[in-house]
């Protein structure tokens, strides 16, 4: 039914999009507590900092990542001496893309879920003998678990539909790089290859209607669990 | 015991509380509203933090400005019921009940559950609870950290009366069979009188009077701040006759007097707190002969006290060791030519003594 072509770049969406929300996640759970519960000088440079990559073209982050991520580039270099990872023209470096372009809108989702806990609740609990960590993973993280499925829903359905940011950094090389998006822009360049964008062009409408699905299902499983 | 003394400005509140309180029973901490009550125990909890002072418990510092000790609120093993029940909704009343129960004790948990009449809710989830089931599964939770001392803040202030008459029992059940100390945070006298103890009285943040219950109740501090209609006066009493034939109960007194109150509440022998209002105490020069009011007590005039508006004049009627206030009218207080020393009698209608006047004391 699905061309070896079709199949390959619908894997590398889905494993780039999990790669980057599954990596994201931490930093977004704490990112969104530090805006939701923390006073600081320069609190609103931090929050447009993070806001960033929703107003920027997706272009000029993919150039970014490109000077500062790259072989040569300065943090990338020193990943590169020290770990050995690299991102340039691979798989990774799409994920990194993915990541940095959906992450406010993952912090957004937590954060607002974060400002509805009641702190009340998290005082009862410190009565009842429980140290702040242990507040934070039994009542606070729990509370907002809608808010996180949520934010990790959005951040997913975004990473599928990047596109400027990962063809500026990592290029459009099949197989390692060439996302749906990047082989319906390689169709459409192609003269005669109508077909196959439009099929890509349906696979790209399931995809995109089965994770709303599967978001709307699991959004309201965990508000069951938390309003019982 | 509890030595509070601490300072903490709140916005135009200034809390300067400097009293001691008795680590045993129920005390009462009483005020209107905004008088720094809620403040005062969150203070003692550990969720805020005075300004300076010091906050010791038994031997423990909970709290030493100079010594820079400061406990936070999971480390003092003091538990706290807030008005609104406060439980975790992601839990089942069990998860709840467990949640601060580290020994995982089953005959303890047993005994909360029972005591609480808990056992049929254990495995609903807080959502589907009444109010007051909600705030029985927040007494339980809190008593099942197994806390040295546990603070109410005004639990039944959110429940309807029917609720509350279910709740108080229960209350006094806890302070009697676990023998733990209870600081009880409540801006209702009726409350106080079925369950305290001693009594702390809060005004604009500073200690008006704190002490036993019948000494603070209607002191000198406490009399001139409250509404004339609440004005009353303890007696402890016991249930020496029950009169089947007029639903009365004689009630004796210390000094052999006696008192007839509507209804059987208790079987005889029973120990009572009797609240005696005030406006319900009229004062007759010589003994009534043919009156409707069945109390008449010989007493002798210890004080007046003119009002400031003089709209009435508080009499203290002393008998034996014991004594009760009348509320009377400027007017009448002067026709009857009323002084000091003088005997007179007094009078109680038996009806307006009903049970919400009475308190089972142990």
């Amino acid at each position: 039914m699905l061309s070896d072509y079709e199949i390959a770049a619908l894997l590398l969406s889905l494993k780039v999009s999990s790669v980057a929300v599954l990596f994201s996640l931490p930093f977004g759970i704490i990112c969104a507590w530090i805006l939701a519960r923390c006073e600081f000088p320069g609190k609103s440079l931090f929050d447009s900092l993070i806001h960033l990559p929703l107003v920027l073209p997706p272009v000029v982050i993919g150039y970014i990542l490109l000077i500062s991520m790259g072989r040569q580039g300065s943090i990338g270099a020193v990943l590169y001496d020290w770990f050995g990872w690299s991102f340039s023209f691979s798989w990774r470096g799409a994920a990194l893309a993915a990541a940095i372009v959906s992450f406010p809108l993952m912090v957004r989702a937590i954060r607002l879920s974060f400002e509805s806990v009641d702190i009340r609740l998290e005082q009862a609990a410190r009565t009842l003998g429980s140290n702040r960590l242990r507040v934070f993973f039994t009542i606070t993280l729990p509370l907002t678990l809608p808010g996180i499925v949520s934010g990790m829903v959005l951040a997913f359905a975004r990473s599928l539909g990047e596109f400027g940011s990962t063809i500026t950094f990592v290029s459009n090389i099949p197989g390692e790089t060439r996302t749906i998006p990047l082989a319906m822009y390689s169709f459409i360049q192609t003269p005669g290859a109508e077909h196959e964008a439009a099929r890509l062009c349906v696979i790209a409408i399931v995809i995109a209607v089965l994770s709303l699905t599967a978001s709307q299902w699991l959004a309201k499983k965990a508000q069951q669990r938390v309003t019982s | 015991m509890l030595t509070i003394d601490i300072n903490k400005q709140l916005g135009d509140l200034d809390l300067q509380v400097n009293a001691q309180i008795p680590m045993q029973g129920i005390c009462a901490i009483f005020g209107r509203s905004g008088a720094g009550k809620t403040s005062l125990v969150n203070i003692l909890g550990g969720l805020s933090t005075p300004d300076n002072g010091q906050l010791t418990l038994g031997a423990t510092h909970l709290y030493h400005q100079q010594q820079k000790i400061n406990l936070p609120p999971e480390r003092r093993r003091i538990g706290y019921v807030f008005q609104e029940a406060r439980l975790f909704p992601h839990y089942s009343v069990r998860g709840n009940l467990n949640y601060g129960n580290k020994d995982k004790d089953q005959v303890h948990f047993d005994t909360v559950v029972g005591l609480l009449g808990l056992t049929e809710l254990l495995n609903r989830y807080p959502a589907t609870l009444s109010g007051g089931e909600k705030q029985r599964v927040a007494i339980g939770r809190a008593l099942l950290t197994r806390p040295q001392m546990l603070l109410m803040d005004e639990p039944l202030a959110a429940l309807d009366l029917p609720r509350k008459r279910e709740l108080i029992p229960y209350l006094l059940q806890l302070a009697k069979t676990l023998n733990l100390p209870i600081i009880y945070v409540s801006h209702s006298l009726d409350e106080i009188l079925q369950l305290a103890d001693s009594m702390l009285v809060l005004d604009k943040g500073k200690v008006l009077v704190n002490g036993p219950l019948h000494a603070v109740w209607d002191s000198a501090e406490m009399r001139p701040w409250l509404p004339v209609k609440e004005q009353s006066s303890l007696l402890m009493a016991t249930i020496t006759e029950l009169n089947q034939k007029y639903r009365m109960s004689k009630l004796s007194l210390a000094d052999g007097t006696y008192l007839w109150i509507n209804g059987m509440p208790l079987p005889t022998d029973s120990k009572l707190r009797v609240r005696i209002h005030a406006n319900h105490v009229s004062v007759c020069i010589n003994r009534p002969t043919d009156s409707s009011i069945r109390n008449i007590l010989s007493s002798t005039i210890a004080e007046i006290i003119h009002s400031e508006s003089n709209d009435n004049v508080q009499v203290k009627l002393a008998f034996g060791d014991d004594h009760i206030w009348a509320n009377i009218t400027p007017w009448a207080c002067d026709d009857l030519a009323l002084k000091v020393g003088q005997a007179v009698y007094a009078q109680i209608k038996g009806v307006s003594m009903t049970e919400s006047e009475l308190a089972q004391s142990f």
